[in-house]
């Protein structure tokens, strides 16, 4: 009888300490978040336009907001557009994916080894302050004017900060999660496997998101200065429409790198998002 | 398997075991000399201030930490151990905290879900598995990590399962709790100890939750820590917490746990 009692007391209790909890449809939710960007994007090109209108320099130095979408929304019907597009994409995410394998390495092993962190762990740091666009010369020497020299100052970018985002994610595992997996028989790797690089995940994920946007900004330098034949690429059409005094074309492309770039920190904030409702660490 | 032999008359021994932190003359005595021994299947609370080193002394005999002088031996018998906070890992469902207690086992995934499933039962979890830690309240969590515990002292990677000794240590496990859920979970882990016949080392500074669990109240002094007195507790079970008996040898002992805390007073 007493066991029976018991579970009815606690199913009791837990149904109570459980009840609660609704959430707004999700179309609520969508607005929500939607009106005050649009309202930003809305006021920034009424501020554009006042600008234009100001008559401080000519339209076809700066062109104005509606002709500069025209002359995009042609670029957008246009295959060379995507090709550039997509050359800029490609060298983004192969610097990005070797950056992210350096880092994965180079941080599990500083954080892991003692001597290596007092040898490294300064120097880390230190390149992560250390502007991308700094490396270039150096790595024009070294590779010539070839998409190399660009994926190697994008991993230069990016590297450090994926780095030092696990070795901090390593260093603030709870100590008392680290006392339950070693009470539970973890030692070692095994410890490191499962109870300290699953810790460290949201912190090495928020290094990733600050070396992708590390990289992006190095892949933009890059592909300023290192214009390739043959080879459209996002960077090159910026170059080239500063040549021909292009303004809508300049313009144009400067807002489909901020758009790219918006998208993809999106989607890291999407992800982070995902993780903490998962792990429940979102504010009550 | 460990060539081992269990020892049968005692399941934790602890002999004159002092623990120093720091070194030379700025050393810290956190524990002097003690000496305690718990019988298979027998429940001992461990009862004093703070900086009596009960969290020290688990510490060590979960092998958290080494003793500085002394011996520490748990016969060769699985120890599994809970904290004051559930320490649950929460990139893992309810069931695979538990799994977690498995993975030295060499078991098939699908045989570690269903036994992480019948000790979540134990503590009427069953229906909790696929839930993530937080989604539960912080009574639930303190059970699954008490199925946790007792999956772990349940593991074969111990010489002595058939034996059915495993050591229990509980480092304050329901301080965090309101009164009706800690009561709950008492009667739960009685219930659960005898039928596992474990062995436990509870540490609360709780004199009324030690009367109601322990056969024995062993009292710490504070810096350092040391065996003041022991309690047997000769109520019988089950008892309840706000029960005359109980209520009365808690008088008696915190009336000497008083004493000890006035040396400290000057």
């Amino acid at each position: 009888m007493a066991v029976d009692t018991h579970a009815r007391q606690l199913a009791g209790l837990d149904a109570l300490e459980l009840a609660g909890e609704q959430r707004a449809g999700v179309a609520s939710r969508a607005w929500a978040r939607l009106w005050p960007m649009l309202t930003a994007v809305a006021l920034v090109l009424v501020a554009w336009e006042l600008v234009v209108l100001s008559g401080r320099w000519p339209e076809y130095v700066f062109a104005g907001p509606i002709t500069t979408f025209q002359d995009l929304g042609h670029r957008l019907g246009d295959p060379e557009f995507y090709q550039a597009v997509a050359t800029t994409m490609r060298r983004a995410v192969t610097g990005f994916a070797l950056a992210m394998l350096v880092g994965l390495i180079v941080g599990a092993a500083v954080s892991r080894v003692k001597v290596l962190r007092a040898a490294f762990g300064a120097l880390i740091t230190g390149l992560q302050t250390m502007p991308s666009i700094a490396w270039f010369p150096f790595a024009i020497l070294l590779f010539g004017l070839t998409e190399s020299a660009i994926t190697f100052v994008v991993i230069l970018g990016a590297a450090p900060s994926i780095a030092n985002g696990l070795i901090t994610g390593v260093d603030y595992t709870p100590p008392l999660l680290l006392r339950a997996g070693h009470v539970l028989g973890f030692r070692r790797l095994q410890l490191y496997r499962h109870v300290i690089l699953p810790a460290s995940l949201p912190s090495f994920l928020a290094g990733l998101k600050q070396g992708w946007a590390f990289a992006w900004r190095s892949l933009m330098a890059g592909e300023l200065l290192v214009i390739i034949a043959y080879q459209s690429s996002l960077g090159e059409q910026l170059a080239i429409s500063r040549e021909l005094s292009d303004s809508p074309g300049l313009i144009g492309t400067m807002i489909v790198i901020l758009v790219i770039g918006i998208v993809i920190d999106m989607l890291f904030e999407a992800a982070d998002s995902a993780l903490r409702r998962r792990w429940g660490l979102n504010p009550v | 398997m460990t060539t081992q032999v269990v020892d049968r008359t005692t399941a934790v021994r602890l002999e004159a075991v002092s623990k120093v932190y720091g070194h030379g003359g700025n050393g810290l005595l956190a524990l002097d000399k003690v000496s305690l021994s718990v019988r298979p299947g027998e429940f001992v609370c461990l009862l004093g201030a703070s900086g009596c080193g009960k969290s020290t002394l688990l510490s060590l005999v979960a092998g958290l930490d080494r003793p500085t002088q002394g011996e520490i031996s748990t016969a060769g018998r699985q120890v599994a151990m809970m904290f004051q906070e559930p320490a649950l890992f929460p990139w893992l469902t309810v069931s695979a905290n538990v799994e977690m207690a498995f993975r030295a086992d060499n078991l098939a995934k699908r045989e570690r879900r269903i036994r992480a499933g019948e000790f979540l039962e134990m503590v009427h979890l069953g229906g909790f598995g696929k839930k993530r830690p937080h989604e539960l309240s912080g009574g639930m969590r303190q059970r699954v990590a008490l199925a946790r515990a007792l999956a772990q002292s349940s593991s074969s990677s111990s010489s002595s399962s058939s034996e059915g000794g495993a050591v229990l240590l509980m480092d304050e496990p329901f301080g965090a709790l309101d009164a009706m859920t800690r009561d709950l979970l008492h009667d739960e882990l009685e219930r659960i100890w005898r039928e596992q016949a474990l062995s436990v080392l509870f540490v609360t500074h709780n004199v009324r939750e030690a009367v109601r669990l322990g056969d024995r109240v062993v009292l710490l002094s504070s810096r350092p820590g040391s065996v003041v007195e022991e309690f047997p507790v000769e109520l019988a079970r089950p008892r309840r917490t706000d029960s005359a008996e109980v209520a009365g040898l808690a008088a008696t002992i915190t009336d000497r746990l008083k004493e000890e805390v006035l040396r400290h007073g000057h």
